[in-house]
């Protein structure tokens, strides 16, 4: 019997060092995240999957990818007040980058595009700051285009953790953050990425992109086209019954 | 400038936790972080060259871009611009043949503008190279431009551009106390325990177990003493001192950390840094005393010098505060020749306790506590996610106590004069003094220190304010309020405040000082929340729309959106408030917004008929068809 907490209305149970977001997804509860990936520690930048969380000293909002799950803690997620604040969070990273869908490679297994089209999100909200930041295709197998960065950090969190690399490292501050390469000339080229690299193929939406395998699959049967995001994620979940799943019975 | 470097490498022994320090002094040395520094700063710490990089980008005051003999950088707040920065800005490119916010082609100098620096009683100031210069008018900036066009260099400009005064303009407990360096250390250590001897305390028999130093009166005596005295943090968040040392002290560790914090970023308070010109030795006996009260010690072979881990004090200093460094240094030096740090402080075998100066590098965020130590640990200021929080896993992970420069100072006097004592001073929920930054509109500008439950009336006559319209109270992320409000109280039950104190009378217009602090916000985001990095951009955009006489009142209602969001979802404090000063003038000086609104529900930030002008150019046309009509907003 483990302990469990309420997840807007119902039991879900946990495993003590579960996040209430890990404890979901296990659980088959889908709180809508981005920057949040099974396999790495959850950081918390994104804030998509902010939620309320009523506990001994009143209610608080926190991001449920790092809130640590506690018997008996209420936690709100699927209100409009909670859906309302994602829509505008994933309107801001519209606004701030420079997606232009239809032309981008990714369109259909991307998660801001997918998690937009999820939540509903028709229009990017804010006025656009069309950022100028180029592209650097010096690399003879990957293709990077900054344009679409929402500096999740899994690209950064990939190459350091799995890969032993830190290829990718964030620089700058406030508006003006943006991902870098390790290497003098700060170009791709010059880094030690490899095609085999677990950050070569984390990347949520298109900044890494691998070359000559572009369009393979067609537009209209992609990830996202099939399933929507929100029912992918709990597929990807682990279950209780894998046997390293990490979740409660 | 190989050999200068390994030498500087070599001063901090190419210790990674120490990369900001070497940054500081490679900035300072050769006036930007070349690339090839940062390979070669990279392979001597065993750090991917990448994260070097990163830590560069991150902070104001270390240039990777190019190098630059002088780096002018204005003061920008809103004090500033109130004694007329613009124009003095203006005058000093003109004088300099220099374009603001652009390298001069011969790298001679750069002009730009940075956040407060801390000198808002005797603004407008810059900072050259990192160095302060106060009170600037012309006559000093034609003296300034003369050096840099003859190329002095800075050691060697006349010392009086740098004089900053403290202007101390009224005294209690803290400014005016009569304590000799050690006193209060004496006082604490060698009081008689209340509990009749600390070998007989059960409460410290933890501490002698884990042999740490006995003197007369244990620790847990000193700790009850800080909690009876209520001593609240005075960094603003208003924590009980004497709970957080406590929850230090019963951190499960080896080690355990005593960390001041000396970053005094809030736009318009300077209090630390008289703190500091005035009160070093207080302070460092408050912070002696703390390592004292949570068990913190000095490693092997602790001599009191750099690295090593035989340090466990740390003093974060902001690197606008670059002219107090070495001075400290000197007290650092003279209270261990004293016994007052190092080995067995005050004969009592085992206490060994010193401290380190680390300093800044233009970075708002750091003053929050988990940002100044990821700092400290030689890295990008971002906030950690908390829990855990610093009392049990700060610095390299160890319990480390983070108190401001002013609540160290205050504990000093706890142990010097007795909790009871000081409980007895200001308000039953507020205990003890404050000290504020006054500036702004005020005949007398600097330094008031009064019990708590002083009114802002009170403040105001004192420091000779006249036609006052509003004040703001704790600087951009306090409050502000207007003249109905100036019988309210400084006291964390009323009016809390990090200090900051300013005067704004009835010539300003509130919209403008609003407009500062946005700007503020949206430059000293880390950037690493989505809220925080795109909305505080979004609201500085916004107040520029409609300080360009584009704004609705669609805009207005965006602002109040992004204050929910921000509240909602912010990693930080830096997000959570960085709407209040545009919020606070809004509810008060409405009229002040609204006369620039355009009467319409809705208008774009861009000109539509101004985007036309280059097709009418080149159609040589100007005739009303060739206009969009102004229809709508009839």
């Amino acid at each position: 019997m483990s302990d469990t907490f309420i997840l807007d209305g119902d039991d879900v149970a946990f495993v003590p060092g579960q996040s209430v977001l890990q404890a979901a997804l296990c659980a088959g509860r889908y709180i809508p995240h981005l920057c949040y990936h099974p396999e790495f520690k959850p950081h918390g930048s994104c804030k998509v999957c902010t939620v309320k969380a009523n506990g001994g000293l009143g209610s608080r909002y926190a991001s449920s990818c790092t809130l640590p799950a506690q018997a008996g803690l209420e936690v709100e997620s699927a209100t409009e007040e909670m859906n309302d604040l994602r829509r505008t969070l994933v309107q801001m990273l519209f606004a701030e980058g420079n997606h232009f869908c239809p032309s981008c490679e990714k369109s259909g297994n991307c998660a801001l595009q997918a998690l937009g089209a999820d939540l509903g999100v028709m229009t990017a909200g804010f006025r656009h700051f069309y950022p100028d930041r180029p592209i650097d295709a010096s690399h003879p197998d990957f293709l990077l285009d900054f344009n679409r960065c929402i500096l999740c950090q899994l690209c950064m969190r990939a190459s350091s953790e799995v890969d032993h690399k830190h290829v990718f490292v964030l620089s700058g501050r406030g508006i003006s953050k943006h991902l870098i390469v390790n290497s003098a000339t700060g170009r791709l080229v010059d880094t030690d990425i490899a095609l085999t690299d677990k950050a070569a193929e984390v990347c949520p939406v298109g900044v890494i992109l691998k070359k000559r395998v572009g369009f393979a699959v067609p537009i209209g049967q992609r990830r996202f086209d099939q399933r929507p995001i929100s029912a992918q994620a709990l597929d990807d979940a682990p279950r209780p019954s894998d046997t390293i799943s990490g979740c409660a019975t | 400038m190989t050999q200068t470097l390994q030498t500087i490498l070599a001063r901090h022994q190419s210790e990674p936790t120490r990369l900001l320090q070497i940054l500081c002094d490679v900035q300072q040395t050769f006036s930007w972080i070349a690339p090839e520094t940062i390979t070669t700063v990279a392979s001597a710490l065993s750090l991917p060259r990448a994260r070097v990089e990163g830590v560069v980008g991150f902070y104001s005051f270390l240039h990777g871009d190019a190098p630059c003999r002088y780096r002018l950088l204005f003061s920008d707040n809103i004090t500033d611009r109130m004694l007329g920065n613009q124009a003095l800005i203006t005058y000093l490119c003109e004088k300099l043949w220099v374009e603001r916010g652009r390298i001069s082609e011969d790298g001679l100098a750069y002009v730009e503008t940075t956040s407060c620096t801390g000198l808002c009683d005797q603004g407008p100031a810059l900072l050259v190279n990192g160095w302060a210069i106060p009170s600037l008018t012309r006559e000093r900036l034609d003296v300034i431009a003369e050096l840099v066009l003859a190329q002095t260099p800075v050691e060697q400009w006349p010392r009086d551009l740098f004089a900053v005064e403290n202007n101390l303009r009224r005294a209690d407990v803290l400014i005016g106390n009569l304590l000799q360096p050690g006193d209060a250390l004496r006082a604490a250590l060698f009081a008689t325990s209340p509990r009749g001897g600390a070998a007989e305390s059960a409460a410290n028999a933890r501490s002698w177990r884990e042999g740490l130093p006995a003197a007369e009166q244990g620790p847990m005596d000193l700790l009850e003493e800080i909690k009876r005295s209520n001593l609240r943090g005075r960094g603003g968040a208003g924590f009980t001192t004497g709970l957080k040392w406590e929850a230090c002290r019963n951190a499960p560790c080896e080690r355990r950390y005593v960390v001041c914090n000396a970053d005094e970023g809030e736009p318009g308070t300077f209090k630390d840094r008289v703190l500091l010109s005035t009160q070093a030795d207080l302070l460092f006996d408050g912070m002696t005393l703390c390592a004292y009260a949570i068990g913190a010690r000095g490693g092997e072979g602790g001599n009191g010098g750099n690295g090593g881990g035989s340090t466990h004090g740390f003093l974060y200093l902001r690197g606008e505060y670059r002219s107090l460094l070495e001075p400290l240094n000197e007290v650092l030096a003279r209270r261990r020749a004293a016994r007052l740090l190092g080995r067995d402080i005050l004969g009592l075998a085992g206490f060994d306790f010193d401290i380190e100066i680390h300093l800044g590098a233009g970075a708002y965020v750091c003053g929050e506590e988990s940002a100044l130590i990821e700092s400290l640990e030689g890295k990008r200021g971002v906030p950690r996610n908390r829990p855990p929080y610093p009392v049990t896993h700060g610095y390299l992970q160890c319990p480390t106590t983070v108190n401001n420069v002013e609540t160290f100072c205050a504990a000093a006097l706890v142990a010097a004069h007795g909790g009871d004592w000081y409980r007895s001073i200001g308000t039953a929920k507020s205990a003890g003094t404050k000290v504020l930054s006054v500036s702004g509109d005020c005949a007398r500008p600097g330094i008031y220190e009064y019990p708590f439950g002083v009114t802002v009336s009170q403040v105001l006559a004192d420091c000779g304010a006249g036609e006052t319209l509003a004040v703001q109270i704790s600087g951009p992320s306090g409050v502000c309020i207007a003249a109905p409000e100036f019988g309210r109280r400084i006291a964390f039950e009323d009016l809390a405040t990090a200090g900051a104190f300013t005067v704004f009378n009835t010539s300003r217009d509130m919209f403008e000082v609003a407009r500062n602090f946005a700007h503020f916000f949206a430059h000293e985001s880390c950037g690493f929340c989505t809220p925080c990095r795109v909305g505080t951009a979004i609201l500085s955009a916004t107040m520029d729309k409609i300080a360009a006489g584009h704004g609705t009142l669609h805009d207005l209602a965006e602002i109040e959106g992004l204050d929910r969001v921000l509240n909602q979802s912010a990693h930080c404090g830096l997000g959570h408030t960085a709407c209040n000063p545009t919020l606070d003038t809004l509810k008060r000086f409405r009229p002040s917004y609204q006369r620039r609104l355009k009467s319409l529900v809705f208008e774009p930030a861009f000109d539509l008929d101004g985007a036309l002008a280059a097709a009418r150019r080149m159609t040589g046309r100007d005739d009303a068809g060739a206009h969009l009509s102004m229809e709508a907003e009839i």
